[in-house]
């Protein structure tokens, strides 16, 4: 009884915003690019979002605009990380200091405000939802069958290569970045607007985190990100709905269990790699590496 | 058309601007900020990098620089000589918690014995579980080629969820009507990390962080395994026919800045934290990143990294006290000194050029 | 992350003992302070102002302080503090502030006033929720569960389905006082009455508090009580047209419904007469642990969603606890393993209530280990 449809669709729910952020990253880390600032984004994204919506009374302004911000926001990791060649990682690290602290400043007028009543979409489901769902074949499709998508790949497996081929890899990052933030800002504007519908500092709680994990979990493949956000809100919804049914779980143990399991994948593709040659799922081969063209 | 070139060689004097420009653009940029918000920008500045240092509380907050550096210096210290080696280490958060709960777990079996050993006894528990927490990702990565990236950051979250495991289950303490969170170890002498001399802020862990400082610095200047962790980053085939393992690389730089991240962790918990929490993990490894980066690599430009870092921290809650301004409006001036930093370091590495390159 | 309020309330009762120097001789500290002179008084909060709940509401305290004595005092906060060293340097940089009152808002900063409270003997400490005192530092608590047997009872006339649920957010006293003395009350109410039980181990999280209110509706619950902080379940109750209460904060942004009413922390009539003790010389360390009678927890407003009668009853229990007529733990009461609690008549006392780790008969959920 507790793996039913309702905890199907509690599940699409709470899976909805760390699948977005995920899929987003998921561009990004293909195309070579480790941006850690995702939690910086999120909460921008849910800030702008709730503000644009309840600004124009209507939801789908704010998930537009959630997206812009988070968009917005990632163009100053791009700018420092591809233009001025600073490290991905202490540069994403401080975009989410930079995130939190701005939108907790700005957010002040916003406080005690309610969002905008979401309309409901097909079956119930939320159209946000339906949306993050649709991505997941679409952004597959792009990265694999493609032009667009084989050049993506390209400047992540092996940037140098990339170049000497004439691609511009700064150009295919950059917009990779973007696009990253932008799915980032509306997975943080689905938390403000339509799961818990009002703004407060930090809201986002550290999901920009969890997306992080999955897309490891994922193998860097839209469809695995899709299993990852499913196993990872799968796992809260269902310790909360055994509890909810009067069963004692240990919780803090629980919860460590899609970590272990990611770093297990992760373990498993990489030996695959390793040993039997097949880079299906692997990492890319340039993530987190700093690109300059010397010629 | 704007583009940089890489500099053969840097002049001396660049490394030594290129951060105080970066800190003169920030208190511009965050002065306008300020502005923005109705404050004084000149006070608000001079608050965050004058007071601590030389205002009329300074006694009390110099030493306090330490105290809220020693921990990022000891962590970055160490992290930084894998950066050097291409080794990234972005788990330090993980190795610093399961330090802190491997030393106070040897505190809290000996309670409430009285014996000398129990403190270094708690030093050698904390690095060992430091070590061992930074020795998965190594040998993960050395067997089965998994990234040492990935790796140790999701063995943050598994840390910070077995600290809330302890903080409710084995360490809770039992005398504490039922509250999570274990003994305080400042109340049981054998085990407390105290300040070593009064006023000046300096504990165990700090002195720790000076020693981080010199040994890292002659093992990247004097020892053939700096030698080797250089030639290995700046060009890892090369260092492969030099003789240099990469295997033992990766199980050094991840042991060495596994152990150190968990001596931080311990120093913490005995000394100023004082206890295991379900938060006990406050951020220090995520922030010793920032500080590996800003000190350039370099354990000196670490040292004066982390100070600096620490005086936005103690300026911002004096900012906070004495003007009235938000937590969050430093800690987006705090984010801002970042990007401004990390941007001019770009300066010491590349000449900016116009035009198309020749 | 966790928001780190927790709770030992009168536990000091029982640590009293242990305590070198205490004040039950109740001699005042200090003299008057002079007309003219500013009494600076400091607070720390370890969440936001910004967070609508916890530290939102002392701060409202704190604005409580500066309305009612004007230019007398001088009010300063640092927010955002984390519990350990972080508090012990911020306390101690309000006290070279020349603060001569400050408010610790949070449990885990109890050891750090302690520290600080010894280097500054002159200094008043005031300390929420923690059991550690000492001459010039003073504990205050809010009696929550009194509030908690009010939102019980409408809760239990409310609830269609005879299902209430309880968002948790740690195993500790404070939040087990709240569903046991909530479930009572429901119980006494509607014999045929439920309580579902999830713990969501964290003060603020509004994903996860969102998901626990689906996970509790889901059940079957149509009636939900939070311990946690955010709105977020209100959000759900709301597309679920169940009903909630206010936590911390009134919330009254989802009034009428789903928010029927609210058990609100309001810290404003301890924080504005420890002031007046201070500038009159009359403060002395204490250890307060007050409730609806003396204005600290605060039932919010009910609104028109609960019918008149309803309304009437649950007022009317307000009332009598308030008067310290009737005490939401009188026996007769079982624990939930079936052995004997209070005797008919009997009451609890502050000690068994500061170290509440069981459930009362009838709730079937499990107390996590």
């Amino acid at each position: 009884m507790i793996l039913d449809w309702t905890t199907f669709l509690l599940l699409l729910s709470a899976a909805t915003p760390i699948l977005l952020a995920a899929l987003g990253e998921t561009i990004v880390e293909r195309a070579g690019v480790l941006n850690l600032g995702v939690e910086g984004m999120m909460i921008t994204g849910a800030l702008a979002g709730f503000a644009a919506a309840h600004a124009t009374g209507s939801p789908a302004a704010g998930f537009l605009g959630g997206a812009v911000a988070g968009a917005a926001l990632s163009l100053i990791f791009a700018a420092l990380t591809q233009y001025l060649l600073t490290n991905q990682v202490a540069t994403g690290l401080a975009l989410t200091l930079f995130g939190l602290g701005l939108t907790a400043m700005f957010g002040k007028p916003y406080e005690g405000v309610k969002a905008p009543a979401m309309p409901g979409g097909p079956l119930g489901i939320n159209w946000v939802v339906w949306l993050g769902l649709a991505l997941v074949p679409v952004i597959w499709l792009v990265l694999n069958r493609t032009r667009a998508g084989l050049v993506l790949r390209a400047v992540g497996e092996n940037h140098d290569a990339a170049h000497a081929l004439g691609y511009k890899v700064r150009g295919v990052r950059v917009a990779a970045i973007a696009i990253g933030g932008a799915l980032a800002g509306l997975g943080g504007a689905y938390v403000s607007i339509a799961t818990v519908l009002q703004w407060t500092e930090g809201m986002t709680a550290g999901a920009g985190w969890i997306a992080l994990a999955i897309v490891v979990f994922a193998g860097w493949s839209p469809w695995g990100v899709l299993a990852g956000a499913w196993l990872f809100g799968g796992v809260t919804v269902l310790q909360l709905r055994l509890q909810a049914a009067g069963v004692a779980v240990p919780v803090q143990l629980l919860s460590m269990a899609p970590y272990l399991a990611t770093i297990l994948v992760l373990v498993v593709i990489s030996a695959r790699q390793k040993y039997a040659r097949s880079a299906s799922g692997a990492a890319p081969g340039s993530l987190g590496r700093t690109f300059h063209a010397t010629r | 058309m704007l583009r940089l070139e890489p500099r053969t060689a840097a002049p001396w004097w660049l490394g030594l601007a290129a951060p105080v420009l970066a800190v003169l653009a920030t208190m511009l940029a965050g002065g306008l900020l300020f502005a923005l918000m109705g404050f004084d920008p000149v006070a608000a500045i001079r608050t965050i990098f004058w007071d601590p240092l030389f205002g009329p509380a300074a006694g009390y907050s110099r030493p306090q620089l330490l105290v809220k550096a020693g921990p990022l210096v000891l962590i970055a210290c160490g992290l930084a000589v894998g950066f050097r080696a291409g080794i990234w280490n972005i788990g330090a958060e993980g190795q610093y918690i399961v330090g802190g709960i491997c030393g106070a777990a040897v505190a809290l079996a000996a309670y409430p014995a009285e014996g000398a050993w129990i403190f270094p006894a708690m030093v050698l528990a904390g690095a060992a579980g430091g070590w061992a927490w930074g020795m998965i990702p190594a040998v993960l990565r050395n067997r089965f080629g998994a990234s040492e990236i990935l790796v140790s950051l999701m063995l943050v979250y598994v840390a910070q969820k077995l600290a809330a495991w302890a903080a409710f289950g084995p360490m809770r303490n039992p005398e504490g009507f039922g509250m999570p969170g274990s003994r305080n170890l400042q109340q049981y002498p054998p085990a407390a990390n105290p300040e070593l001399i009064a006023g000046t802020g300096i504990h165990w862990g700090v002195v720790a962080a000076g020693v981080a400082v010199l040994a890292t610095w002659l093992l990247m200047s004097r020892h053939i395994r700096g030698f080797h962790i250089r030639a290995a980053g700046m060009a890892p085939r090369a260092a492969r026919f030099a003789g240099v393992r990469p295997e033992a690389l990766v199980a050094f730089c991840l042991g060495l800045s596994g152990a150190l991240a968990g001596m931080a962790g311990l120093f913490e918990a005995a000394g100023p934290g004082g206890q295991i929490t379900d938060s006990f993990g406050s951020g220090y490894g995520f922030t010793a990143i920032i500080v590996a980066f800003l000190g350039r690599l370099h354990p000196l430009g670490i040292l004066l990294a982390g100070l600096l870092l620490a005086l936005t921290y103690i300026g911002g809650e004096l900012a906070q006290l004495m003007l009235s301004l938000p937590a969050a409006t430093v800690q987006v001036f705090q984010g801002m000194l970042l990007f401004f930093l990390l941007a001019f370091d770009t300066l010491t590495r590349f000449r900016i050029r116009w035009g198309k390159a020749a | 992350m966790t928001r780190r309020r927790l709770l030992a309330s009168a536990a000091a009762l029982a640590v009293l003992a242990m305590l070198p120097a205490l004040p039950g001789t109740a001699q005042a500290q200090g003299t008057p302070i002079p007309e003219g002179e500013k009494l600076k008084v400091g607070f720390i909060y370890v969440g936001p102002v910004g967070d609508g709940g916890w530290s939102y509401q002392h701060d409202v305290g704190r604005q409580a302080i500066e309305k009612e004595f004007g230019d007398r005092v001088e009010t300063t906060f640092i927010e955002s503090v984390p519990e350990g060293a972080d508090a012990e340097r911020a306390l101690t940089q309000l006290a070279l502030a020349g603060n001569k009152l400050i408010f610790a808002t949070s449990f885990g900063f109890m050891d750090a006033v302690i520290n600080v409270a010894k280097k500054f003997p002159d200094v008043k400490f005031e300390h929420a929720t923690g059991y550690k005192r000492a001459d010039n530092v003073s504990t205050y608590d809010a009696r929550f569960y009194e509030g908690r047997a009010v939102m019980g009872t409408i809760a239990g006339r409310m609830t269609k389905s005879n299902k209430i649920g309880y968002i948790g957010s740690f195993p500790i006293p404070e939040v087990v006082q709240g569903i046991n003395s909530s479930f009572i009350h429901a119980r006494k109410v509607n014999p045929a009455v439920e309580m579902k039980v999830v713990w969501a181990y964290t003060w603020f999280d509004p994903a996860k508090e969102a998901d626990a209110a689906s996970a509790l509706i889901a059940e079957g619950v149509d009636v939900i009580l939070q311990h946690t902080d955010s709105t977020a379940p209100m959000g759900k109750l709301q597309e679920a047209g169940g009903i909630g209460f206010g936590q911390a904060s009134d919330m009254a942004a989802f009034k009428p419904t789903p928010r029927v009413s609210a058990i609100i922390d309001n810290w404003a009539p301890y924080y504005v007469k420890r002031v007046g003790e201070v500038l009159d010389g009359t403060w002395t360390s204490s250890a307060t642990w007050a409730g609806i009678g003396e204005g600290e927890v605060e039932i919010g407003e009910i609104t028109d969603a609960v019918p008149p009668e309803v309304k009437a009853e649950a007022e009317a229990l307000r009332d009598k606890i308030g008067k310290k007529e009737y005490h939401p733990f009188t026996g007769p009461l079982k624990k939930a393993d079936g052995s004997e609690w209070l005797a008919d008549g009997k009451t609890a006392t502050d000690e068994e209530l500061s170290q509440m780790n069981f459930f009362v008969e009838g709730i079937t959920a499990q107390m996590p280990k």
